[in-house]
């Protein structure tokens, strides 16, 4: 008698399948890179181009772009992708760009055709790269690297080096007061993938902004564990609209899955990372949005004048509301939200472009801990390691 | 709608995505043939599907180009192992490769389309049950589709004369071609049909139940849906049993958040998974003794 197939035991599927998107990804990842790579006109003598400020990256032509997912994903992917477009419009450079690049040692082989390629400026889009570009960094210290969304902890940073971000959680308070506009149930509802910091700062902000409107809305969550997983968002979504929330948000890469299960029950929607109010123009009350052009374009501007080194960006740098270049911002609001309300959100974001912030005391955990004492203002880096969810968040993890 | 109630409504209707595959892959495996490519026919599916759908603008010609994408994908796979005698298993990785490659670059440009999704449809009479009428009888057409085809499949396989050569084809090829039947083109028939409704079940994802398609959408589901073959033993009742086991472990780790149920997020997460492999473990004995011969030896014998 044989024994039974052991096809499950053989193949982790985990496992397996990363190294597949690795191989099949690199393979047309590099496809897409030769087609960018041979239509731009290389201006890469380059050698020559040291003479203003003497960085290796002065005057530098050409930029490449690293997203790890697609171009069109209604979301973070696809904020960056029409901002690299902004650039090459504004600042005329050549523009490199690869999509759905894994974060592996592919990001490398990916930055390497791209130095081949003639860019001196290279943006590694997702958090994951960055421990590839600050390798790369390292070994080409004639190339400028720039990670989005990561914080340097290695010490002195490289000359040819920086980080940026955007500071996200007073966007996304200014949506939780549209949202509290609007509830009739008091409940909202918000799909998140895991409760790092950044994640429990959004969940704590949008309660807190849909507080300031109505002082009943109560926050419901749902985690998924995943960045993007249709059918475990649709899951969460149904569960959170079945037990009476009737505004969804979330903290995914991807979005159109929670916009069109609260389409289909006749709920409202806040976006985040990219203005997707197309996908249902009724429902979408406003979002939380990357404009990463004025950033990119600052950031490049600077670098080829030849005064990278030792600049704000040769840092983490984070962009906020108060210093007046967060990359995040509100995006316009949908036809739901009251025109009586709007003001009112309206000159919350004034307040908080003049130096304030969401976390401002007293605010407590919604287990009675206080968070931030009364009169007390949390700063940034306290905010960052935030791990506890706000009073009127219901989470039950 | 209670929480149980939930639970139970939703798992049906995302069990019902590893529904189709898992009874494709059946078919397939109950011919002699294992297709690991199943997640493959499902992404090539739900791409098929959701392209279709936005191009044509119903969804329903969208399901059949779910189909016709998954079979194509089937017949790939059939072609190597029976006619060029590829090895199984990994011919079935290799086109799940494939799959995962083409319709990230074919995909992109739906990534950002709609479609109208498949109308949820409340079965008159039926569905004023109480309380079962919610559960079973309130979702899109494609889940009545996928009640209709289990016992439609358990019947073809166990009643007819198509089935005992099915069958026989998995066992002992040999005889069925002393008997004067061509088992490979029985093969190539199984796994296509195969291939096709695991395509059947990518469109059930993406235009049914999420009504989106992204990139490697199907996230393993394929090879839970082969999981799910192997703890049914190769019975189409219990290959039932098993998705919506997966499924309703999956909306509970939902529902129970959402209900402020206080369990540990990763292990809520995990439950679908852990349910998938006590249940093998559990079933394995019995599944042993009743692994297709043919199966078997092709497995056992890969050179």
């Amino acid at each position: 008698m044989h024994q039974a197939p052991a096809v499950a035991r053989v193949i982790p599927p985990r496992r397996r399948k990363r190294v597949a998107v690795v191989g099949t990804l690199a393979v047309f990842a590099t496809i897409a890179l030769a087609a960018c790579g041979s239509s731009s006109t290389s201006t890469a003598g380059s050698g020559s181009s040291g003479s203003s400020g003497g960085e290796p990256w002065a005057g530098a032509k050409t930029v490449g772009f690293i997203m790890v997912g697609e171009e069109s994903d209604q979301g973070y992917n696809q904020a960056v992708y029409e901002a690299s477009q902004q650039v090459k419009k504004d600042l005329g450079v050549n523009t490199l760009l690869a999509a759905n690049v894994p974060e592996t040692q592919q990001v490398t082989t990916v930055m390497q055709q791209m130095v081949d390629a003639g860019a001196k400026i290279i943006f590694a889009t997702s958090f994951g790269y960055q421990q590839y570009a600050y390798a790369f960094a390292k070994s080409h210290p004639d190339v400028l690297i720039l990670h989005q969304g990561g914080t340097y902890t290695g010490g002195k940073f490289p000359p040819n080096l920086g980080t940026y971000f955007g500071e996200a959680y007073d966007p996304v308070a200014m949506g939780g007061m549209a949202a509290g506009a609007v509830t009739k149930t008091n409940k909202l509802g918000f799909v998140y993938a895991f409760p790092i910091p950044q994640t429990v700062d959004n969940v704590d902000a949008f309660e807190l902004g849909a507080q300031k409107i109505d002082p009943k809305a109560v926050t419901y969550t749902v985690a998924t564990s995943e960045w993007c997983d249709p059918l475990k968002q649709k899951t969460a979504a149904t569960a959170l609209l079945s037990a009476g929330s009737d505004v969804l948000t979330q903290h995914q890469d991807c979005q159109s899955t929670v916009i069109e299960a609260a389409k289909a029950a006749g709920a409202y929607v806040v976006g985040y990372h990219f203005n997707a109010s197309d996908l249902y123009p009724s429902g979408w009350l406003t979002g939380s949005v990357w404009n990463w052009a004025p950033l990119y374009e600052s950031i490049i501007k600077t670098a080829q004048a030849g005064k990278f080194t030792g600049s704000q960006y040769n840092a983490n740098f984070i962009g906020t509301f108060a210093s007046g270049n967060n990359p995040l911002t509100l995006a316009p609001f949908g036809p739901a939200v009251p025109a009586s309300v709007q003001p009112k959100i309206l000159a919350e974001e004034a307040k908080l472009k003049a130096g304030g912030t969401i976390f401002t005391g007293p605010i407590y955990c919604n287990n009675g801990k206080v968070l931030v004492a009364a009169g007390q203002v949390a700063t940034p880096a306290q905010i960052n390691q935030f791990t506890c969810f706000v009073k009127g968040v219901v989470a039950a993890s | 709608m209670n929480g149980i109630e939930q639970a139970l409504t939703t798992g049906i209707e995302g069990g019902t995505v590893i529904l189709f595959p898992a009874l494709g892959e059946l078919i397939g495996e109950r011919s002699g043939v294992v297709n690991l490519g199943t997640e493959g026919c499902m992404l090539a599916g739900a791409l098929g599907a959701y392209a279709v759908g936005a191009t044509t603008g119903s969804a329903w010609i969208g399901v059949l180009g779910g189909l016709a994408a998954g079979a194509v994908l089937g017949l790939a796979h059939a072609w190597m192992v029976v006619r060029r005698r590829a090895d199984q298993l990994a011919s079935g990785l290799v086109l799940w490769f494939l799959a995962v490659g083409i319709t990230s670059v074919l995909g992109t440009s739906f990534v950002s389309r709609t479609v109208a999704p498949l109308p949820v449809v409340r079965l008159p009479g039926l569905g004023s049950i109480p309380w079962l009428g919610t559960i079973l009888f309130d979702h899109d057409p494609l889940v009545y589709v996928s009640y209709a085809l289990v016992p439609v499949v358990w019947w073809v396989l166990f009643r007819t004369r198509v089935g005992l050569v099915l069958r026989a084809t998995g066992e002992r090829p040999e005889v069925v071609a002393v008997a004067g039947r061509r088992p490979d083109l029985v093969q190539l028939a199984a796994v296509t049909l195969g291939g096709a409704l695991g395509g059947l079940g990518g469109a059930q994802l993406s235009v049914g139940y999420v009504d989106n398609w992204f990139d490697n959408m199907t996230n393993g589901y394929g090879f839970i849906a082969v999981a799910v073959v192997l703890f049914a033993a190769w019975r189409p009742l219990w290959v039932l049993v098993g998705s919506y086991m997966f499924g309703v472990a999956l909306a509970a780790a939902s529902v129970l958040q959402a209900h402020n149920i206080s369990v540990n997020q990763y292990l809520l997460d995990s439950l679908p998974y852990l349910v998938t492999l006590v249940a093998l473990i559990v079933f394995a004995r019995r599944g042993g003794a009743r692994t297709p011969e043919g199966l078997a030896r092709a497995l056992n014998n890969t050179t």
